[in-house]
């Protein structure tokens, strides 16, 4: 039985600069680069050294706590740097892409024949499992763990993010392929969420359990279907896995190669021409927004502007990411721009802001804080953007206190960093909420398991 | 070189300095900071706590200049009483706002003089921005203290509010006590004298006292606490034409700041509404109980107990208190069901204290401040409510 979903409690950022639906392919970037950050909570052990040879999908390092979760080259190339930071923090590892792509073959299956285990052993030796996170504490999957369900969100909320209709559209063969596959990994069900009035890739693949949600962001979060739909209880795990990262996984059944080529969408004001394009994950984001990108003091962000990193020009798209935004920096003064009236920035008081007089309105939206960081001061007001049944403002306490009692009894277990986006744009203190929910799901994974 | 260039060098010259709070105050005043996202959000929402606080601002200004001409028009009315037949004519003069320029705006810079100076001490000695508490709290002050309180006695009180109602906590934000509320206390229980009477409201009445030009002027509350007529029409004291602390009396007005604040959502209006309730309720209880022949006319409660209980809601301090001060988000519940039980007590309490208190007729800011205290209680046993939602969650599965 579905569940329909609807919020109402959220806010839709409209933002200018949604990407116009065409398709530029992109040729093959000369660098890539995988960032072991962006697997929070692994430690990289190196498998590729400097100057070593890789095809896509050979592994360039696999995780220290768990050996059979690898890390594979997104692309074929050598291996020209390993970028370290402070302790040999391993920040990067830089591969020079051949001219002509190789791949290292792991052999096409048929995954309705296979059994949870060799699917498992499957995913993990081809380096699919990295696209495998869990809740609680938004991590890398624990491949021993028996989640009670799998959660995809096909619906994006975010702030002009990708249509995944789009990015997936004629793509049935391979979500149904990886749906098969990770239909194996679960005794509970796999839950995919589409819009409302989507038509869909997803609305004919079997073995699935299929939800119609609709409502302002974050209802495309999983984390706010996944409260709507089966909640976190103490002691449950779920595993997440993105639609784009569900085309690799199902191409490799198909196929028996990695194809880490998805849809990007280049969204934001300071793209000429906002749009998509196809790349590689770690790909260079100069080359991906080549001749497209006004660099002009310009925030390059790998991902939404509400839980997006921000990256330079010779950074590189990161592992996760479909979309890259760019929006001006707000590096400058505003003249009384505590108390005069405004209009061209987004606000979800009244005060002498008229944000609600337009609700459709289009806003070019810059970095500035607008704004010192304060302690917590107002209250009520998170309650309106945050969709989930607990207490935003007393949670985050919790958590600054490391309270670890409180965290887990207020609902720490149900929550990742981006269900706390929106509170933390709306805040009027300025408080940095997405960092403070990391750093306390990092403690509680630390001290709670 | 612009003054914004000019400003931002001397930012770069100040920073990491003792000064530079003290500095950064100004200039955040006069220009919203160039800081940028770093992590997290890289768009953030228009507001700050320096609009929040602007807009409580300007809701009470409309209180304050009523307050500066009421000022007046209690000191002339007292020494002429047929003034008060024809009100309107008599009111907006610049007579009446001459002697709120001279009594009440002294009062205004006190308050944010001092208040601004203990703030800024403590930005520098603990190297913290200076916050925007003050500046409502600052405005609040001279709003709820009787028009003649001498300065001195206000600069104590608020040196005593900041510093033991607000600093020693950690400053905005983490006090438990509403500041304004503490000076307000402060001054109640240092100098009883000079906050209660039928001199203290009315300008220049202390000094006349026991010479041929005496005047006095006594509150509502005061005449029904002591079983007398009052002589004000339901019209008066509705529109604030009536003695009292210099901003509270106009429950015309301060209905006009709660609806900037509801608006603006920056009031709680659940808070506000449920004050009101709870004043109402214990107003009908104590009908009742003169209703019911309980309290007879020799009780000495038995004036404010037969006070209609509407009327309950537009003399003394409630008002004010339901609108300015419960709904102050840092001391009052932060849930919205706390809110509710939050601001129906204040109501409830502050009534009950009205009649019953046996020296001073008012119990607005001795209920608020009670209700403070329990806030985080109230807070706790809601936040509770959810916690067990979740557990019983997993113990259904678990079972």
């Amino acid at each position: 039985m579905s569940k329909d979903i609807r919020i109402k409690k959220g806010l839709d950022i409209k933002l200018v600069g949604g990407a116009e639906k065409t398709t530029k392919e992109t040729s093959l970037s000369s660098f890539y680069a995988i960032q072991p950050e962006d697997f929070h909570g692994i430690t990289p052990k190196l498998v590729a050294k400097e100057g070593a040879e890789v095809k896509t999908g050979d592994t360039l390092f696999y995780s220290k706590s768990d050996e059979r979760i690898l890390f594979p080259s997104p692309v074929s190339g050598k291996v020209v740097e390993v970028v370290r930071g402070a302790r040999r923090k391993v920040l990067a590892i830089k591969i020079a892409a051949d001219p002509s792509q190789g791949y290292k073959d792991f052999g096409s299956k048929e995954a309705a024949s296979m059994s949870s285990e060799e699917v498992k052993d499957y995913l993990l030796s081809a380096g699919c499992w990295p696209f495998i996170k869990q809740r609680p504490y938004d991590v890398v999957a624990n491949p021993n763990h028996a989640p009670k369900a799998i959660f995809v969100s096909a619906y994006a909320s975010a702030p002009l993010a990708a249509d995944i209709e789009y990015t997936l559209a004629g793509k049935e063969a391979e979500l149904q392929a990886a749906f098969t596959a990770v239909g194996k990994l679960t005794e509970g069900k796999v839950h995919v969420s589409i819009g409302k009035n989507a038509n869909s890739p997803f609305s004919d693949i079997k073995g699935i359990e299929l939800h119609k949600v609709s409502g302002p962001h974050p209802i495309g979060n999983v984390g706010t279907q996944i409260a709507h739909i089966d909640p976190i209880n103490k002691g449950d795990v779920v595993w997440v896995i993105s639609p784009q990262d569900l085309l690799v996984i199902g191409e490799l059944f198909l196929t028996g190669k990695l194809n880490f080529t998805r849809t990007v969408a280049l969204t934001g004001s300071q793209f000429s021409k906002p749009q998509y394009v196809t790349a590689i994950a770690g790909a260079l984001i100069a080359d991906v927004t080549a001749s497209n990108l006004v660099n002009d003091n310009t925030r390059i962000i790998s991902g939404n502007v509400l839980s997006g990193t921000q990256v330079k020009e010779e950074g590189f798209l990161r592992y996760y990411d479909n979309q890259i935004t760019a929006i001006p920096e707000g590096d400058d003064y505003e003249f009384f721009g505590w108390n005069k009236p405004v209009f061209n920035k987004i606000s979800t008081s009244r005060a002498l802001t008229f944000s609600w007089l337009t609700p459709n309105k289009k806003y070019d939206l810059n970095t500035n804080t607008n704004g010192e960081h304060r302690a917590f001061v107002v209250t009520g007001s998170y309650e309106n953007v945050f969709p989930l049944d607990m207490y935003p403002m007393q949670l985050l306490k919790a958590f600054m206190v490391k309270d670890l009692d409180e965290m887990e009894a207020l609902g720490g277990y149900e929550v990742a960093p981006e269900d706390f986006a929106l509170t933390e744009f709306i805040c009027v203190s300025k408080q940095p909420h997405q960092q403070i929910i990391r750093e306390g799901l990092d403690l509680m994974r630390e001290e709670l398991g | 070189m612009s003054l914004k260039q000019n400003l931002h060098n001397l930012k770069e010259k100040y920073k990491g300095t003792k000064m530079a709070p003290a500095f950064n105050a100004i200039h955040t005043f006069l220009y919203l900071p160039n800081e940028v996202t770093h992590g997290g959000t890289h768009i953030k929402a228009a507001d700050d706590l320096k609009r929040t606080m602007n807009i409580v601002i300007m809701a009470l200004v409309p209180c304050l200049l009523f307050g500066m001409f009421n000022a007046g028009y209690q000191h002339y009315a007292a020494i002429d009483g047929s003034l008060r037949a024809n009100v309107l004519a008599n009111f907006f003069t610049f007579d009446n706002f001459w002697i709120g320029i001279i009594k009440v705006l002294p009062l205004v810079i006190v308050s944010y003089g001092v208040g601004l100076i203990v703030e800024f001490i403590f930005a520098v000695i603990k190297g913290h921005e200076v916050e925007e508490g003050y500046l409502v709290t600052g405005m609040l002050v001279p709003l709820i203290v009787p028009i003649d309180t001498p300065l001195w006695m206000l600069a104590v009180a608020v040196i005593f509010g900041v510093v033991i109602g607000k600093e020693v906590f950690g400053g905005t934000g983490m006090n438990i006590l509403n500041p304004a509320l503490t000076i307000r206390a402060f001054l109640f229980f240092a100098y009883p004298t000079w906050m209660s009477g039928d001199k203290v409201w009315v300008y220049d009445a202390v000094n006349r006292t026991g010479t041929a030009d005496a005047i006095s002027g006594e509150t509502i509350l005061g005449s029904y606490a002591q079983n007398q007529e009052v002589i004000y029409s339901n019209w008066d004291k509705f529109a604030g034409f009536i003695p009292g602390s210099v901003g509270e009396t106009s429950t015309l007005l301060i209905l006009l700041g709660a609806a900037i604040l509801v608006f603006t959502k920056i009031g709680s209006w659940r808070i506000i509404l449920s004050t009101f309730l709870g004043a109402a309720a214990m107003g009908i209880i104590f009908n009742q109980i003169v209703a019911a022949d309980i309290i007879t006319e020799s009780s000495k409660f038995y004036g404010l107990m037969n006070t209609v209980w509407w009327e309950h809601l537009m003399i003394g301090g409630l008002a004010f208190g339901a609108v300015f001060m419960a709904t102050d988000p840092v001391t009052g519940s932060q849930t919205n069901k706390g809110k509710w039980i939050y601001g129906f007590l204040i109501g409830f309490i502050s009534i009950m204290i009205r009649v019953f208190n046996p020296a001073y007729p008012e119990g607005v800011f001795l209920a608020i401040l009670l209700m403070n205290v329990f806030a985080p209680t109230i807070d706790h046993y809601v936040v509770q409510g959810n916690v067990k939602k979740r557990l019983t969650r997993t113990n259904v599965k678990t079972a």
